[in-house]
Parts: structure tokens; C-alpha cells; sequence
């Protein structure tokens, strides 16, 4: 690094740059400055990369079977519209296979844990795609709602509903702001094991509970990284050094209808 | 006051016999689809995940508010003193339970589990306004079935105290029940027609026009079978009126509500989907609503000779039930075909219907369990009034008879 200038007065406060002033301690606290700097930023890059890479495409810490569930973490999702093609479905697709749901030729009344919108702007025809499904609200009307407390949100924010309380009222459908959740209206044919469905419940997007307690992350996120644009980020929305964090804090994002004051775990990018 | 002479039905006309045979084969039939339902799932109705809430819901909420208003004889009665009503307030209270049993038991057949009730009733979300709805409907059969004891029972109903303490528990917890029915959609913050606190106070006025119409009605309907008329001219005159305030009361609810959404512009798309493009809905509210459920019986009790007859009060009382149900039909379906808005201003497209009006095409299986419910109640009242003195013998024969209770 040099700065140009034979005079130390040019540089800036400390002599941060290094440059010689013909004073030995303030080169060395300059030394020091800087290298504190360097290794600083190299932490904070490193760090960045291990949380990219612990929560994009290898398992968090998986949680043990005895392990209690704790409010210290919140899931959460970050998606970039601007990386989210029209057209493209391999969130959906990849939802349906791990879960087990799909269309029965019935669009109506067949269950949709996650579908994708195309909003249109027609005042200028500015138009964006992204991926819609249950926000994991930290204040879900849909809990609050359900008489029987079937539908319940984890401490780790994560919103269920318990397959052997749902009573059918779809009392919950009734309060989502995001229509995200579905009633089976048909018997069902091999379901999977992880995602236990019922007819006469509802149901919805589980943020793939099952894989999250295994470390890994859902399966809707894994296909947009590895096969699509990369528009999904998973992960901790607590913790300050996760990447999701981080960019949540450095970024613009918008939560769907924040205004109704639900606290949704899912944020949006560029729409 | 003189003691009042009650009797039970002991009319076996070929139109009893033929009421309770229509009703027990609506009733079977409404079980027929309930099973149906169950065995098949909700994809023999026309409900989807669209319009969740459908044709039994439209029903049940009916019977649920009417229930709570057809006491309403038996609260003038005891809680305001009014003294003519008394001979019809076991008949009310009867009314109330009969409503509220036929209105629950399409709501439960209704559910994806219905065979899940025991956990309905055992498991209990505290927050949820529809748990406390179960308490409400529970406590209000407890209490109108405490109530018609204090009434009937000859020692009970000597004390004048007991009937009036038991009578206005039962008015405010009536006041209660339709405030939390009202409020299961008035706290609906995610959709646009709720969502607003002017729905209780709408219900009770609702609940006080359907349950004195249902009155009304059933009296008409049993001196037919009686053969003889149960209404004095006194209190046929009484419910003539109370029948227009309570009409003008859902009225005058009904505009604040619309004109609220009105003035605010995020809600004005959906007040122009219900009251001017909304298809059916918009029929429906004009139509059944406001001209044959509102205005022409409210023309035919205002009929300056016309109106004070029996056939003017039953005709009225039946326009103000079609008004009840289409008022209902637009609330709860109208309420979900508008899309929910999830990017206010903007155009949304999807495979699942957003920004779409919701389709609904209601079933035969739909009909027949609402249907069923209607038929549950007058089968209860029917079955009770053989069991029990439930009715006052005529006017003329008031003080010759033997007193049954005072």
C-alpha cells in the first residue's frame, strides 16, 4: 500500500497507511492498526463463508433427538426475486417430492405448500416472480385461531399443524393472509413417512422440519441452489453471524403484508 | 297476573304426521351426505381451498344467530317485565336450544374429522375466539335448559326471583354467544369484507330479527295443527313491531358497514365486488337481501291494513329467514371469492387462484346437510312439545283449564 506522499501530515489520522513519518511508535501502532484490520476482515470474510457454506449447500448442527427445540434460533428464509425466474418451478417441484404432494388434476382442491406468483404492476408492466408459501410468522393468526391449538409454531419459529388435533374446521384457512395453507379434500395414496398427511386436515409448508432437525436445510432451498438461480437462503434470522442475518441487515427486504403486523420468517428481495 | 294454562301438542293431524315425516327424512338424507363427506372427503362438495367455508356454514351460522334470538320472548318476558310475552317464553326457550342443537350439528358434521369432536371439545386453544365459541354454545344450552326449569318446574316457578336471575343470565350470555359469533369473523384481520368489530353488534341485531321471525313462524305453523290461533291480537301486534325494529336495526348495521369499507379506498374493491360486480354475490345481496329479506316485509308489516293481519306477520316473518340466509351467504362466501390481497395494487397470478374470484358451485351433499340442520331443530321442538307443556292453551280457555305452572 502506498500513499504517494513523502509527508506523513497527508495521511490520514494514525498513519494508518504506513507510510514513514520518521517516528518509530506511530509506525508501529500503524503496523498494529493495520494488521488488526487485516485479520479482522479476513474473520469477517471467512466467517461469511462458513455460514454460507454451513447453511446453503451442507447441514447445520442437526439436533439430537432429545435435544429441546429453543427460541434462540429463528428459522427463517431470504428470497431474491431478481434471481427467481418466471417460469421456473423447481422450489415446487422439489417440495412435492420431498413431501409427498401433487396435482391430482383437481387445481382447486388439490394441496399447495408452495406455489409460485407472478405479480404484475399494471401501471408500467414491471413485473416479478417468487416463490409463496407459509411465511413462519412470529404472531401466525392462523395459531391464534385454531380452537384446538393444532396448529402450533415451534419455539424455533417453524408453524406446524398436529395431524392428531387438526379437527377439519379450516378455521385457519380462513385466517392466513398468504392462503398458504390446504385442506385434503381426497384419500390419500404413499405418503411419506417425514410428512404425515390426513384427509379432513390441513396442511402446509413444514420449512421441511424434518430435514431442518437433521442439520440439512429444505428441500425447496437445495433445488433453487443447486439447479436454479440460487434465490433461496435459509437460516438462522437470530443469530447475527448467519448469512441470512447479515444480509437481511444489509439489504432492502420486504415481508408480504407486514402491515397486518404478523412478523413473518420469510423475507423478499427486490420486489 | 292470572296463572297461565299450558298444554303439550296433542294434535295428530296428517299435517303433523307429514311435517315430522318430511323433517326426519331431511334429516336422514343431511346424515346420508354428511357420511359422504366423511367416507369421500370434501371433494364431493363445492367447498376448495378457496372458499373453505361453504352452503352447511351458511346454514349453521343461521341457526346459531336465530338460536340466540329466539329467546328473545322469554328475556322480554322475565328481564323486562313485560308480562304478555309470558306465555310464550317456554315455547322460546325451546326455540333457542332446538336452533342452537340443529345449527352445531351441521358445523360438526361439517368437519374434515368429525369424529374428532371429543378432541373439539377437550382440547382447547384459549386464544382462539372459536374455543370460546364452544364454551358459549355449551354454557347457552346449560343455561336456557336452567332457565326452562325455573319456568316449568311447579316448585321452581314459584319463585319469581330464580326465574328472573336464571332469565338474565340467560339474556346477557345470549348477548355474549352472538357477540362471539360475530366476532369469529370480525376478527378475521387477513380478509377484507371482516375484519372489522361492526360485525357482533350486526349479528345480535341478526340474531334478534331471525329468532322472533322463527317465533312467529312455528306459532303460525302450530295453530294450523292446533287449529287454533295461538297469537292474541296483543302480542301478534307486539312482534309486528319488534319484528320492523330489529329488520331496520340489521338495516341500518348492514350501511354502517358497507359505508365504512366505503370511505376507506384500501376496501373500496371489494365493496364494489359485493354491491356492484360481483355477480352472484351482488344478486344475492340486492336481491335477497335487501329487497325480499328487508323491504318487501317491512312494506308488508307497514301496510296500513294488510300489516296487522296474521298473514302480514307470517309472510314477513318468512321473507325476513330468506333475507337471514342470503345475508349469510353473501358474508361468508361473498367474503372469501374476493381474493386475498397480498400485493395491494398489483396484479397477481398463480396455479392457485390468487388474484382470481373464487368459483363456488355448491353440491347437493351441501344442501341436504344445511337442510338437515333447519330439520333437526323443528324436529327437537316438535318431539318436545308432545313430551312437555311447552304451549299456552288458547286465550279463550286461559282461566277455565287447570293450571299447569304459573
Amino acid at each position: 500500500m502506498s500513499c504517494g506522499s513523502k509527508s506523513g501530515a497527508s495521511c490520514g489520522s494514525g498513519g494508518a497507511c504506513g507510510c514513514a513519518t520518521g517516528r518509530g511508535d506511530v509506525i508501529d501502532d500503524a503496523r498494529r492498526a493495520f494488521l488488526r484490520g487485516a485479520t479482522a476482515t479476513a474473520v469477517t470474510t471467512l466467517a461469511a463463508g462458513v455460514t454460507l457454506y454451513s447453511f446453503g449447500a451442507e447441514p447445520a448442527a442437526a439436533r439430537g433427538p432429545d435435544e429441546k427445540v429453543t427460541s434462540k434460533v429463528r428459522w427463517g428464509l431470504l428470497i431474491d426475486a431478481s434471481k427467481c425466474g418466471d417460469g421456473c418451478s423447481a422450489c415446487v417441484t422439489a417440495c412435492q417430492t420431498e413431501n409427498g404432494w401433487r396435482d391430482t388434476g383437481h387445481p382447486e382442491t388439490d394441496a399447495q405448500w408452495i406455489r409460485k406468483l407472478t405479480v404484475n404492476n399494471p401501471k408500467n408492466g414491471a413485473t416479478f416472480s417468487l416463490p409463496m408459501m407459509c411465511q413462519h410468522c412470529a404472531d401466525p393468526p392462523c395459531v391464534d385461531v385454531c380452537p384446538t391449538g393444532a396448529s402450533f409454531k415451534r419455539a424455533d419459529g417453524i408453524v406446524l399443524v398436529d395431524k392428531h388435533t387438526c379437527i377439519g374446521c379450516r378455521y385457519c384457512m380462513m385466517a392466513c393472509p398468504y392462503k398458504a395453507r390446504s385442506f385434503i379434500h381426497e384419500p390419500l395414496e404413499d405418503q411419506k413417512p417425514h410428512a404425515p398427511r390426513g384427509k379432513g386436515t390441513v396442511e402446509s409448508c413444514t420449512m421441511c422440519v424434518h430435514r431442518v432437525d437433521e442439520g440439512r436445510i429444505p428441500a425447496c432451498v437445495e433445488a433453487c441452489n443447486d439447479t436454479a438461480g440460487g434465490a433461496m437462503l435459509f437460516g438462522d434470522l437470530n443469530d447475527p453471524l448467519s448469512e441470512i442475518a447479515k444480509r437481511v441487515a444489509a439489504f432492502r427486504t420486504t415481508r408480504i403484508r407486514a402491515d397486518l403486523g404478523c412478523n413473518p420468517g420469510v423475507y423478499y428481495r427486490n420486489i | 297476573m292470572a296463572r297461565i294454562a299450558y298444554q303439550k301438542l296433542e294434535d295428530h293431524s296428517p299435517l303433523f304426521w307429514g311435517l315430522l315425516a318430511l323433517h326426519g327424512a331431511i334429516v336422514l338424507a343431511g346424515l346420508g351426505a354428511a357420511y359422504v363427506m366423511e367416507h369421500r372427503g370434501h371433494i364431493v362438495t363445492g367447498m376448495d381451498n378457496q372458499i373453505v367455508w361453504g352452503m352447511p356454514h351458511v346454514f349453521a351460522v343461521f341457526l346459531i344467530v336465530a338460536a340466540s334470538g329466539a329467546l328473545n320472548v322469554a328475556s322480554v318476558s322475565s328481564v323486562f317485565n313485560r308480562p304478555e310475552y309470558k306465555p310464550y317464553a317456554r315455547l322460546s326457550g325451546l326455540l333457542a336450544i332446538a336452533l342452537l342443537v340443529g345449527g352445531l350439528a351441521v358445523l360438526v358434521l361439517d368437519l374434515g374429522r368429525p369424529d374428532r369432536l371429543i378432541v373439539a371439545m377437550t382440547t382447547y386453544n384459549f386464544k382462539s375466539i372459536f374455543a370460546w365459541n364452544i364454551y358459549l354454545y355449551i354454557g347457552f344450552l346449560a343455561v336456557v335448559a336452567a332457565y326452562l326449569f325455573a319456568m316449568m318446574d311447579r316448585r321452581a316457578s314459584r319463585s319469581s326471583l330464580l326465574g328472573k336471575t336464571v332469565g338474565g343470565l340467560a339474556f346477557v350470555w345470549r348477548l355474549i354467544l352472538t357477540t362471539g359469533t360475530g366476532s369469529i369473523f370480525g376478527w378475521l384481520v387477513a380478509r377484507e369484507t371482516y375484519d372489522a368489530a361492526i360485525m357482533a353488534p350486526l349479528f345480535i341485531a341478526a340474531s334478534l330479527l331471525y329468532g322472533s321471525a322463527f317465533t312467529v313462524l312455528v306459532l303460525a305453523t302450530l295453530g294450523r295443527l292446533m287449529r287454533h290461533d295461538l297469537m292474541t291480537d296483543e302480542i301478534a301486534g307486539k312482534l309486528r313491531g319488534l319484528l320492523a325494529i330489529f329488520a331496520l336495526a340489521v338495516l341500518y348495521f348492514t350501511a354502517v358497514h358497507h359505508l365504512t369499507n366505503l370511505y376507506a379506498s384500501g376496501h373500496q374493491g371489494v365493496e364494489r365486488f359485493l354491491l356492484l360486480e360481483g355477480g352472484i354475490y351482488t344478486a344475492v345481496f340486492w336481491v335477497g337481501q335487501i329487497l325480499v329479506g328487508s323491504v318487501l316485509p317491512l312494506a308488508a308489516l307497514a301496510a296500513r291494513r294488510f300489516g296487522r293481519s296474521r298473514a302480514a306477520i307470517t309472510i314477513a316473518s318468512a321473507l325476513f329467514l330468506i333475507g337471514g340466509l342470503a345475508q349469510m351467504y353473501v358474508i361468508i362466501i361473498g367474503g372469501q371469492a374476493y381474493p386475498l390481497n397480498l400485493f395491494p395494487g398489483m396484479e397477481v397470478t398463480s396455479s392457485f387462484q390468487d388474484g382470481q374470484v373464487a368459483r363456488y358451485n355448491t353440491s347437493l351433499p351441501e344442501i341436504l346437510l344445511g337442510l338437515s340442520g333447519l330439520s333437526i331443530a323443528m324436529l327437537v321442538a316438535g318431539i318436545a312439545l308432545k313430551l312437555l307443556p311447552f304451549l299456552p292453551r288458547p286465550a279463550r280457555d286461559q282461566g277455565a283449564i287447570p293450571t299447569a305452572a304459573a
